[in-house]
């Protein structure tokens, strides 16, 4: 029997090594420790309920485990094969307790490709993911094709960019090899900047080895000895695991000189971000591996021709390189046959925000947004209704419920007016003012725009100020064409990737919720109440009972009132924090 | 620069020297070498830049350049109890805003101030990658998740009892 107990970020902060270790601890108490085995994984994906603890082989699902919840588990389920009731997953919508995964409406819907082995294998250990067919891809590269089938494997299979561009890695392949130079470079993108997105750091934590296999495999495609990995160093615990990955393969031969005994040469080395979002771009992240500031420059000449220290520079993004072995290992056609017609295979996403079961998805390409937030998501938490959800992080937009029948893909979403990303996918409901969300994104890209190009540096800051004017009922209608053509001056004009789509969520949202900046301008109004400016807190005589409840917690004692009789706000002493709004039991504080 | 005038000691240095040494004093080495440097010393005054930029042998606004470029570097030293308010787009549904704000008014130091004691420091931080757990709140590297505005008193509580 198998104990996997997820050793995520999310799930390590509500203490899983701990979980884990009370485990072994039990295990070995009752002299079991041979017959079952604790195995810390990478992510589960459903990080809603964590942390997870799964056994095999009957897949049962614990969530919400406690390190005190060990001695039962052992037990009760080790011991006796009694499930501990009280810990399996219960379905919201049919209130039914349900024993295995297989079951969950969070994983039927899924396909697991790129997360292939996250949260089944230990990623501090090669020989699991050599189990489970690790290295053959880099093995059968090497042995049996030459670089040029491999990329047309790669190319014909029709996998593109993940990290949101979207370009076709096989053509990106075929350009940096048909380059020639002393020396080139393969260099794995893992500055994943998107706040609320962590797809790429759940590979990292839960399978590195993907990733080194591929770039190796990139390195024999276009010539490269070379590889670079740019890691976010907010990310302690994938560059711990990556760490220990790549010794493990120079140990096992699978890097280094000579690998596999086929004289191809191929090492990887680590280089920390330091906290820029414009370094995502591929410019901007090779000045910053070469120690410089991460600013972008113009292209051509692009990383393929002129890279990493003036060399031809092969960069992908991780989920991108994790999806490569499997492709050489099944076939293009395989890959090929899932997806749609332009897009093919799967997306990895990070579904956040208002959703019942937030974590990480793997889907095929053309499920629909629906069939993601309603099925695979669970619905949106405390049974509120369903406003936008945002994809693509501050380069994307925000999609309302009459897009949620398309089928998801590269084209669709930018047809739609969002864009793909790099997989965050960030659900709203009736609470989120769309002008104070297209405010937060505006927040920041300025504070994360380089400053090289003015569209970039000083126009993102006057949207930034038209939005505020606008949340502070200040703004005028004047004020909402000003925004939109500001925006379109911006992404037509500026540097880099970060200016051109940072008035995206401003434009989507005019587009989309044009009446509630209606409602800022004119009416002076937020129909959301999240505005606090335009907001004011008073309460219903006829509902208040006089609990106290709320004077009690008012921060400011902007309440005053006799016990038992109605309570009155001052609103000149109210910051409209919402306390006494949170605290009432009676529904007599009302926002108007 | 720093308004701060601060003399380092001959082993201080001596232990920026060595961390540039061990990247070979590579220039292209910079920003690991200032990971090293501010994880040694908990922050980049002007003066550590000075000396790395000697190591390094390139000039001390190359080296400014680069600290003001990129957020996780700092030239201010930070307070004892270091607290990261996670801002990304899942902790902000979720109410994060209101979550700072608390700590802002408990503490009564705005975004990347330190309290007059030294104790604590408040900042923001996009996106630890937890957000199953929004809200966030990092106190140094202890975790805390689903914080709402109430549960901050309790929070510092534990912080402010150890004193």
């Amino acid at each position: 029997m198998h104990l996997l107990v997820c050793g995520g970020t999310g799930c390590r902060a509500s203490a899983s090594d701990s979980i884990a270790e009370k485990l072994k601890a039990e295990l070995a108490a009752n002299n079991l420790q041979d017959e079952a085995q604790v195995i810390q994984t990478g992510c589960f994906g459903f990080c809603e309920k964590g942390p997870i603890v799964k056994v095999l082989p009957d897949n049962t699902f614990y969530t919400q485990v406690k390190p005190e919840d060990a001695p039962e588990i052992v037990k009760e389920h080790i011991i006796k094969g009694r499930k501990v009731e009280r810990l399996l997953y219960v379905d919201p919508a049919k209130k039914q307790k349900v024993e295995d995964s297989k079951h969950m409406g969070f994983y039927r819907k899924q396909m697991r490709i790129a997360l292939r082995n996250c949260g089944f294998i230990n990623p501090e250990n090669i020989d699991e993911y050599i189990a489970r067919d690790g290295y053959q891809a880099l093995g059968k590269v090497l042995t049996e094709l030459d670089p040029q089938q491999t990329i047309d494997i790669i190319k014909k299979s029709g996998l593109r960019g993940r990290g949101g561009g979207g370009f076709p890695t096989g053509i990106k392949w075929e350009i940096a090899s048909k380059n020639k130079a002393d020396q080139k470079y393969v260099v794995c993108n893992a500055d994943e900047g998107d706040p609320g997105a962590f797809m790429d750091r759940s590979i990292l934590e839960g399978d590195p080895h993907s990733v080194i296999e591929a770039m190796a495999i990139c390195g024999y495609c276009i010539g490269a000895s070379k590889g670079l990995v740019y890691i976010r160093a907010e990310y302690p615990l994938a560059i711990q695991r990556l760490r220990i990955a790549i010794n493990q393969a120079r140990e096992y031969g699978l890097l280094g000189n000579d690998i596999m005994g086929t004289g191809f040469n191929f090492d990887i080395n680590l280089r920390y971000g330091a906290g820029a979002f414009v370094c995502g771009e591929e410019t901007a992240l090779i000045h910053s591996m070469e120690g410089l500031r991460g600013e972008p420059t113009n292209k051509p000449p692009f990383p393929a021709e002129r890279g990493y220290m003036g060399k031809p520079t092969n960069v992908n993004n991780v989920e991108t390189f994790a999806n490569v072995p499997p492709i050489i290992l099944k076939g293009a056609d395989w890959y090929s046959s899932i997806g749609t017609e332009k897009s093919k295979g799967t997306k990895v996403f990070a579904l956040a925000g208002k959703i019942n079961n937030v974590g990480l998805i793997e889907v095929p390409m053309g499920i629909t947004l629906r069939e993601v937030i309603f099925e695979i998501g669970g619905g949106i938490k405390n049974g509120k209704k369903f406003k936008a959800v945002q994809t693509g992080g501050p380069s994307g937009g925000c999609l309302t419920e009459k897009h949620l029948d398309i089928p998801i893909d590269f084209d669709n979403l930018i047809a739609a007016g969002s864009m793909m990303g790099s997989g965050g996918m960030i659900v709203m409901d009736e609470d989120d003012c769309m002008v104070s969300v297209a405010k937060f994104y505006l927040d920041f890209t300025v504070e994360e725009s380089c400053g090289k190009c003015s569209p970039c540096r000083i126009g993102n800051k006057r949207l930034y100020e038209l939005l505020d004017r606008i949340t502070k009922g200040e703004g005028t209608l004047e004020d909402l064409d000003r925004l939109r053509n500001l925006s379109h001056v911006i992404k037509d004009t500026a540097l880099c990737g970060l200016g051109q789509t940072s008035p995206n969520p401003v434009l989507s949202t005019l587009d989309n919720f044009y009446d509630e900046y209606v409602a800022h301008v004119v009416d002076k109004k937020c129909p959301a109440g999240q505005c606090k400016s335009l907001l004011r807190y008073v309460i219903d005589p006829e509902a208040c009972v006089g609990c106290t409840a709320c004077a009690r917690n008012c921060p400011v004692n902007a309440i005053s009132g006799e016990r038992k009789k109605p309570h009155e706000i001052n609103p000149d002493i109210c910051i409209k924090c919402g306390a006494c709004y949170e605290k009432c039991k009676f529904d007599a504080i009302r926002i108007i | 620069m720093s308004h701060i005038k601060l003399e380092l000691k001959p082993e201080q240095v001596a232990k920026i020297k060595e961390i540039c040494k061990s990247f070979n004093n590579d220039p292209g080495e910079l920003i690991n070498v200032l990971h090293r440097t501010q994880e040694t010393f908990g922050y980049l005054p002007a003066e550590v830049q000075e000396v790395v930029a000697a190591e390094l042998n390139i000039p001390v606004a190359k080296v400014y350049g680069v600290v003001t470029f990129y957020s996780f570097f700092t030239m201010l030293p930070k307070g004892k109890h270091p607290i990261s308010i996670c801002t990304g787009t899942a902790c902000y549904v979720r109410g994060a805003e209101k979550v700072l704000d608390e700590f802002k008014r408990i503490l009564n130091v705005k975004v990347g101030e330190t309290t007059p004691d030294g104790n604590f420091s408040l900042n923001c931080l996009r996106c630890v990658g937890a957000c199953g757990l929004a809200p966030v709140v990092l106190i140094g590297e202890k975790v805390y998740g689903r914080v709402s505005p109430d549960g901050v008193k309790d929070i510092l509580k534990e912080y402010q009892e150890q004193q």
